[in-house]
């Protein structure tokens, strides 16, 4: 008797056995990695954590009320609001100029691809050394033509008020052929009949682009945009090499605060309230991404 | 661009307005082209030239001549051999055990029947949408607590799956028809053994694209080991030249050499694989 029902639930019941071994070292990793550090930055939020010592004071809301009373963290999100508002658009609408010129298949398109996707590919850390190199008034390539040109060379670096535009240029040269991509995936999947039936309609170039590609890679558009949006609020790598957040703390920003708190201060919890100030953010401006989108759809 | 290389209902409208507007796109993008190159080509020049050529004469693009010293000087001036095994270690070991571990979960959310799998599909969804700085800051604390800082454990272990590749991994693995498992199961094959035999060997590509990926993001990662690792021996390559150029003299040379080397792995893997770089990146957009 017990047998045959045994063997009845034996298909389900191996496959509960399979799935949780399955599962397990995954389920195991994220839980320790994952979401027990999400829940601990809550919690080390509401203390006086500092990482070296072995008591923490709950402390509520303190660190969240220090942050907002706090002109450095201001200066943080600001420098990062003006990075973001820079880069975003730049990066969306040169990286569609892009897409849309390079996305047939040539060979001097395919070499273009490859040109501008390298970036992506490459270390962005290491590459800030090269640029750091690149826009130095002393050693650098483009200083020493201005000098021969009889020009004082500017020290972008070290410029209180050029510092920020160079974390900038830099990081669109980073993240152009990221956009490219994504762009080039989505124009590809664009019927070629679509077109056709356009321009058998009269429609010119530019009513093509408008009314058959622009809406056939809304959703891919949204979708870089928001990427984007998140990459550029996560700025870190190009600012800590480069400027280290300087000149005069020009160039810091919510990343580069929040590394500077939880690993050169030791201050954990306002590290962790700094990253959930950051997570909020992140969430507010992507919701408004797709309400925009979404809006449009109506339309 | 020749008029015959387009297709035959788009040939009637090239107007010479058109051909100024389709010339300064075309500007623009050489432009921007040359901007993007320029940094490597500086990189690659640079690391044949003496310290005393560049002082001497720094706008100079092509080496007075080309001088490997630099990529001798690379080993001894600095630990590169060791930055360059770290780096090795922990992108290898990262990708080899993320992309195992993700693909049997995935073989589980794609393939498998049992209570609890839609929470289980739900929390990986749920932890892609949170920003990994959240976790930077606890994280740490945690491998501290494990003993773990500056260890190859500390900087391998709390990746070695991602959330990213279980979806990149379910989704392929849904598109598989079914008929093929179904007919190894009547088999009697165990499912370890239809995944490994039947489901891996199928989903080759999309191994090779979340291959790609993760040994590329750390490869080229620098916060997370900047943050793990702290001593000389253990940096990464992106950490350790970041850090050495800071605290020491050293040539820019040298450095440009290290960071041409630090390049070369990928630009390699890039050169022959192109697709599966262009794959992982337009499929985070699909995410």
């Amino acid at each position: 008797m017990t047998t045959i029902t045994a063997a009845r639930r034996a298909r389900p019941r191996t496959q509960l056995r399979a799935g949780l071994l399955f599962l397990l070292p995954s389920a195991v990793l994220i839980g320790v990695f994952v979401i027990y550090p999400i829940a601990n930055s809550l919690w080390m939020s509401l203390h006086d954590w500092t990482f070296f010592q072995t008591t923490h004071e709950f402390v509520g809301p303190a660190n969240y009320l220090e942050l907002l009373g706090d002109p450095r963290f201001w200066n943080a999100l600001g420098n990062t609001a003006v990075f973001t508002l820079a880069t975003v658009p730049a990066q969306i609408i040169l990286g569609l100029l892009l897409a849309v010129r390079l996305s047939r298949a040539r060979w001097w398109t395919s070499l273009m691809r490859s040109v501008f996707f390298f970036p992506v590919i490459s270390s962005f850390a290491t590459m800030a050394i090269v640029w750091k190199f690149v826009l130095s008034a002393d050693v650098g390539p483009t200083a020493a033509w201005l000098r021969g040109a009889g020009i004082q060379p500017i020290d972008w670096l070290h410029t209180p008020n050029l510092a920020l535009g160079a974390i900038i240029m830099v990081g669109l040269w980073k993240n152009i052929g990221f956009t490219m991509v994504i762009l080039i995936a989505a124009l590809q999947d664009v019927p070629e009949s679509l077109n056709e039936a356009a321009v058998l309609d009269g429609a010119g170039p530019w009513g093509r682009f408008r009314n058959v590609t622009l809406p056939s890679i809304r959703q891919a558009l949204l979708f870089a945009s928001i990427i984007a949006v998140i990459a550029s609020l996560q700025v870190f790598d190009q600012v800590y090499v480069m400027t280290g957040g300087g000149p005069l703390f020009r160039t810091e920003t919510l990343v580069t605060y929040m590394y500077e708190q939880g690993f050169g201060q030791y201050r954990s919890g306002y590290a962790a309230a700094i990253a959930w100030a950051l997570f909020l953010l992140i969430a507010i401006v992507s919701a408004f991404q797709l309400r925009i989108f979404r809006y449009r759809d109506v339309d | 661009m020749s008029t015959s290389t387009l297709p035959l209902y788009l040939r009637a409208e090239r107007s010479p307005s058109r051909r100024i507007l389709s010339a300064v796109g075309t500007f623009v993008i050489v432009l921007a082209a040359l901007y993007v190159i320029f940094p490597f080509v500086w990189m690659l020049l640079t690391s044949f030239r003496t310290q005393e050529e560049i002082f001497s004469a720094p706008g100079n693009l092509i080496p007075a001549t080309f001088n490997v010293a630099n990529y001798l000087k690379i080993w001894t001036e600095l630990p590169f051999a060791r930055l360059f095994l770290n780096s090795v270690v922990f992108a290898g070991g990262v990708t080899i055990l993320s992309v195992f571990f993700d693909s049997l979960a995935a073989y589980a959310l794609a393939r498998l029947d049992f209570p609890g799998k839609t929470i289980a599909f739900f929390i990986v969804l749920a932890t892609l949408m949170v920003p990994y700085q959240i976790t930077l800051v606890p994280l740490f604390q945690t491998v501290f607590d494990l003993h773990w800082l500056d260890t190859y454990q500390g900087l391998i272990v709390p990746r070695a799956t991602s959330a990213f590749g279980i979806f990149l991994l379910r989704q392929f693995f849904m598109s598989v028809p079914r008929d093929l498992d179904a007919a190894a199961r009547i088999d009697g094959a165990s499912e370890f053994r239809i995944y490994w035999s039947v489901m891996l060997p199928l989903a080759r590509p999309a191994l090779a694209t979340l291959a790609v990926f993760h040994f590329m993001n750390n490869w080229n990662d620098f916060l997370w080991p900047l943050v793990v690792t702290s001593s000389d021996t253990m940096r990464t390559i992106p950490a350790g030249l970041t850090l050495f150029s800071g605290q020491y003299v050293i040539d820019h040379g040298v450095l440009m050499a290290g960071a041409t080397i630090s390049l070369l792995p990928l630009a390699i893997a890039f050169f022959f694989a192109q697709r599966y770089f262009v794959q992982g990146i337009a499929t985070t957009g699909i995410k």
